[in-house]
């Protein structure tokens, strides 16, 4: 991981340097070692000095791409490969200029959970070291070996692909294992198969915990409005008062409709929320809907293709024959 | 604020007699807003309107609400009145309190409170609609129509003679379609092609009137007045300008193998071939599935033999793009798959045929040259039985609920022409009802029984089996009350007709509606039988549902004067209810424009100021007012919110869900 950090400064500081771009997004360290956070970098120094990738780089670049918009000259970003889906589809929505872009495809094995570590027991973590598929995680009350497949975020445990769709150059030292796509929709398959009571008895527990933080909201690609229809006065629906509890867990339902069709499966939505709510469920539940009653479809795949919800054909499904029991 | 004022129609007894009209104008006169209601006995009539205007101008009202029938009926009329006494047509509100409540409630109290809610809904949208303005746009002296059986043709000639310019697109290589088949036509007993081919060689002869012939509807654009359309002419192998219709690519094709459509399968013909001699445009086509150049590379000799040198093996599928101001369908029908009837043994024995193909037998342009003869055997059949209703008025789910309508006639003309020809046959008829409403129908219909001895028998048929050579064709005789058995020599099936199958993608390219039996749907079924509820799509002929060919003649000519209506205006008002959209919440993503079927919607870089001096340059969506028609598709599919319909906006529809849903 370090010698991929290294590559990646090097590379960052080489295109400042021969003017491709002006500035460069990346991570930078938190207030703890776990908690990196995006970050601009505008020279060789600011690079040297603050620019870090490590396990703990879950974090999807490619929504701040659209703030830089506004600002000239050409960036540089590394992107996962799932970050790239994200890329893709902001281009396809006109979001971002991709011209004015440069991308730098970054190797990932997948990014840590510091909830997951800390369920282990593991608290006041300083460093990771990183052998294959055993992390060794460094504390203040010492050292821990896990395995990584039971400390991933849940987006990495259920990685849609580890091909990069969009690029200038790659950075891959260690070859990527295959992301096993079956395991993807095997927990939305668990809740359509419940009765409609328990999949709502499931939802409004899950739900009721949510404290309107918008932080998923905020990290997610697909929501780039320039007004909110939940910031804005005229729609009707911001802060409005609710008539139950469950009400107002509707902007959950209401902001997974939004992106249906545009949501790539990032699952930054479920890494953000600070009440961990599986709100990635909501959104691959309608994907999985998608792919079986449009055939396949992978938002952000590729920047030309037609969505299905926003693309007529002859073959789409009648109205009204989805309705089985159970679905 | 606004002064809305209500009316409460009783449309005589269609309303008043289920909705108590009084409580419900008491009622909304005390809404917020309401200034003034009434209620009266048609507030259609002249009075009634007078009424309206009266109270518009004595009570100063912004805004009136007419309790009455769907808007379709007279939301038009309303509109007008609305307009002859100052008000802005566009504040105008119908809540449908008849088709929507006393039409389907029998309970005075429940019709009552319902109407009540309708009428607060309409209130509520009401306070929130702003006057709209109308513009206008220019059409396209051009029409199109889909299909080139007799419907088309008559479609067409009619247009031509008012002096537009017609496009007929037909997708097999002539037009004539199933009228071209057919032997006699009753009641006349004229020869169906010796009173259509002089119609065919009008249309071709005919200036204002261009054949695409192997040719499909690829796409269509635009609105009533300013379609485009792409236009699909597939690839016949054979060059259109140059081919002289001589014939001799059938004569010397070596590959004989392809069925004849024309004659219903019945028998063969070249991989090169003109349908039947009569074909307009007389130009040959090569079927790519049999010629053995086109499948091996190797053969060649009609190109060698063709003096035109008309063959061209490289032809490729071409497409044409052409404004039309008017679309007509006219599809035709086909005979009803018969997979479901295996109890007539169609598919078992070849001398069990439907009605379609033993018009081909009887064809002197057929198969047999006329001569009538079984297919299995190619013997004079004696006894021959007809079948009726056989996939029609069959409610079992393997059939058509509807009536076919022209199998009795054909029927009685088939039996009696067999007889007149064949004095030395029997023939029966196995039928439900005998129907002949119609110009000298039931007198024909009565010459079959009385001068031609055909033996009509009323019952259905169980059964049709094979036994020693002849076909046992069980059944009832519901008159006797027997069970009979008729050993015939040639079995004849009155198979339903259903609609064209291309039909289904038409009407999806004009989004226009189609019926649960793919019959197109018409504007209203009495009042506005020739045009689709679509504006600038017709009706013409099978496509609408079942018809003889006088019937689907007059239906022609009605479409035609239709659609010559249309051309004739300069301008048409276009629906001031357009999409609008926000350029502060648009985010230019591009989701509108791929919805819009009109093509309306397009983006503009627009510099914006964001305070402190500083801007910004946003992509956003801007809609073209005289194309957008008002579908919504926009509205919905904008991620943002930022695009609304004028009329129909965002607020006003919550505001109606609201009023509906407040108790």
């Amino acid at each position: 991981m370090q010698r991929i950090e290294n590559l990646m400064k090097a590379k960052a500081i080489e295109l400042l340097e021969n003017g491709t771009v002006n500035r460069v997004l990346g991570w930078t360290a938190g207030d703890f070692y776990y908690d990196n956070t995006p970050a601009i970098f505008n020279s060789k120094e600011e690079i040297e000095k603050s620019f870090v990738y490590n396990s703990f780089c879950g974090a999807n670049l490619s929504k701040y791409l659209v703030k830089e918009r506004k600002n000239e000259g050409k960036i540089l970003v590394f992107l996962k490969p799932c970050d790239t889906y994200s890329f893709n589809q902001l281009v396809k929505e006109h979001r971002v200029n991709k011209d004015n872009i440069y991308i730098v495809g970054i190797e990932c094995q997948g990014h840590l959970s510091i909830e997951a570590i800390k369920a282990k027991g593991i608290d006041g973590v300083v460093g990771l070291e990183e052998n294959g598929e055993e992390v060794t995680v460094k504390s203040i009350y010492g050292d821990k070996t896990v395995v990584r497949g039971e400390v991933m975020l849940e987006k990495c445990l259920s990685c849609k692909s580890k091909k990069h769709v969009a690029y200038d150059e790659l950075i891959i030292v260690n070859e990527m294992p295959e992301a096993d796509s079956m395991k993807r929709f095997s927990k939305v398959a668990e809740l359509e198969a419940m009765t409609a009571d328990e999949r709502f008895a499931f939802w409004k527990s899950e739900l009721s915990k949510c404290i309107r933080c918008n932080a998923c909201r905020n990290v997610c690609p697909a929501c780039t409005c320039t007004k909110c229809v939940f910031d804005n006065p005229e729609s009707g629906v911001d802060a409005k008062a609710n008539a139950d509890k469950f009400e107002e867990k509707l902007f959950h339902i209401i902001r997974s409709f939004h992106v249906t069709g545009r949501c790539t499966d990032c699952g930054e939505c479920s890494r953000v929320c600070p009440q961990n709510i599986p709100l990635h469920l909501i959104n691959r539940k309608y994907i999985k809907d998608i792919n079986e009653f449009y055939g396949e479809y992978q938002a952000g795949a590729d920047t030309e293709s037609k969505a299905p919800l926003t693309a007529f054909t002859t073959s789409d499904i009648e109205p009204g024959s989805n309705l089985k029991e159970g679905k | 604020m606004q002064r809305i004022g209500v009316f409460v129609c009783w449309c005589g007894s269609n309303i008043a007699a289920t909705v108590d009209v009084k409580r419900v104008a008491e009622t909304l006169g005390q809404e917020p807003g309401v200034v003034y209601s009434a209620d009266y006995q048609y507030m259609c009539s002249e009075n009634g309107q007078q009424l309206i205007k009266t109270a518009i101008k004595e009570h100063g009202l912004t805004g009136i609400v007419v309790c009455s029938c769907s808007p379709r009926m007279h939301e038009a009329t309303f509109r007008k009145t609305a307009e002859s006494a100052g008000l802005n047509p566009y504040m105008v509100e119908i809540a449908n309190i008849r088709e929507q409540v006393s039409w389907i409630h029998k309970d005075i109290e429940e019709a009552t409170v319902k109407a009540i809610i309708l009428g607060r809904t309409a209130i509520a949208k009401l306070l929130l609609n702003t006057p709209l303005t109308a513009g206008e746009t220019g059409v396209t002296k051009r029409a199109l129509v889909i299909g080139g059986g007799i419907a088309g043709i008559q479609t067409a000639l009619d247009i031509a003679e008012a002096g537009y310019e017609v496009d007929i697109v037909e997708q097999r290589p002539t037009i004539g379609g199933r009228m071209a088949q057919l032997d006699k036509t009753f009641p006349t007993l004229d020869c169906a092609a010796c009173i259509l081919t002089p119609k065919m060689v009008d249309c071709a002869q005919n200036e204002k009137i261009d054949i695409l012939s192997y040719s499909e509807v690829e796409e269509v654009k635009g609105f009533v007045g300013n379609f485009t359309v792409k236009i699909r002419k597939k690839a016949r192998y054979i060059d259109e300008k140059k081919c002289t219709g001589c014939g001799i690519c059938m004569s010397v094709c070596p590959s004989k193998k392809g069925l004849n459509e024309f004659n219903m399968n019945l028998n063969n013909r070249p991989a090169a071939y003109i349908p039947f001699a009569q074909a307009i445009p007389n130009v040959a086509v090569i079927d790519p599935e049999q010629c053995i150049k086109l499948k091996t590379g190797k053969c060649g000799l009609c190109s060698m033999k063709c003096e035109a040198k008309a063959i061209d093996y490289t032809q490729q599928d071409s497409f044409v793009e052409r404004n039309y101001g008017a679309i007509v369908v006219a599809t035709g029908f086909k005979i009803a798959d018969l997979k479901y009837f295996n109890e007539y043994g169609y598919a078992d024995n070849k001398d069990v045929i439907t009605s379609l193909e033993l018009e081909r037998l009887m064809n002197a342009a057929g198969p047999t040259k006329g001569t009538l003869l079984r297919p299995s055997d190619n013997t004079h059949p004696h006894v021959i039985t007809f079948i009726q209703c056989v996939g029609s008025r069959d409610i079992s789910g393997c059939g058509k609920p509807y009536c076919s309508k022209i199998c009795c006639m054909y029927t009685a003309k088939h039996a009696m022409l067999i007889r007149e020809k064949y004095p030395d046959t029997e023939v029966h008829v196995f039928y439900i009802d005998v129907r002949t409403p119609g110009k000298n129908y039931d007198e024909f219909y009565r010459r079959a029984v009385e001068q031609y001895d055909v033996d009509y028998i009323k019952g259905m048929v169980g059964k049709v089996y094979n036994e020693n050579g002849k076909l046992m064709v069980q059944g009832s005789d519901l008159l006797s009350n027997e069970q009979i058995t008729i050993a015939s020599d040639l079995v004849v099936l009155a198979a339903a007709i259903e609609p064209e199958p291309s039909v289904r993608k038409i009407a999806t390219l004009l989004t226009t509606s189609i019926d649960t039996n793919n019959f197109l749907t018409e504007a209203h079924a009495k009042l506005r039988p020739v045009e689709s509820p679509t504006a600038g799509i017709f009706l013409s002929g099978m496509c609408q549902g079942p018809k003889d060919i006088p019937e689907t003649v007059s239906q022609a000519s009605a479409c035609a004067a239709k659609v010559i209506g249309l051309l004739a205006k300069d301008k048409l008002k276009c629906n001031p209810c357009v999409s609008i959209s926000d350029d502060s919440m648009c985010i230019g993503c591009g989701t509108c424009a791929n919805v819009c079927p009109y093509g309306a919607i397009t983006y503009v870089d627009k510099e914006f100021r964001l305070g402190g001096g500083k801007t910004e340059v946003r992509r956003v969506a801007s809609v073209n007012e005289a194309v957008c028609q008002g579908c919504g598709a926009c509205t919905v599919a904008c991620p943002s919110g930022a695009i609304d319909l004028k009329g129909f906006t965002t607020k006003q529809i919550m505001a109606e869900v609201e009023a509906v849903c407040k108790r």
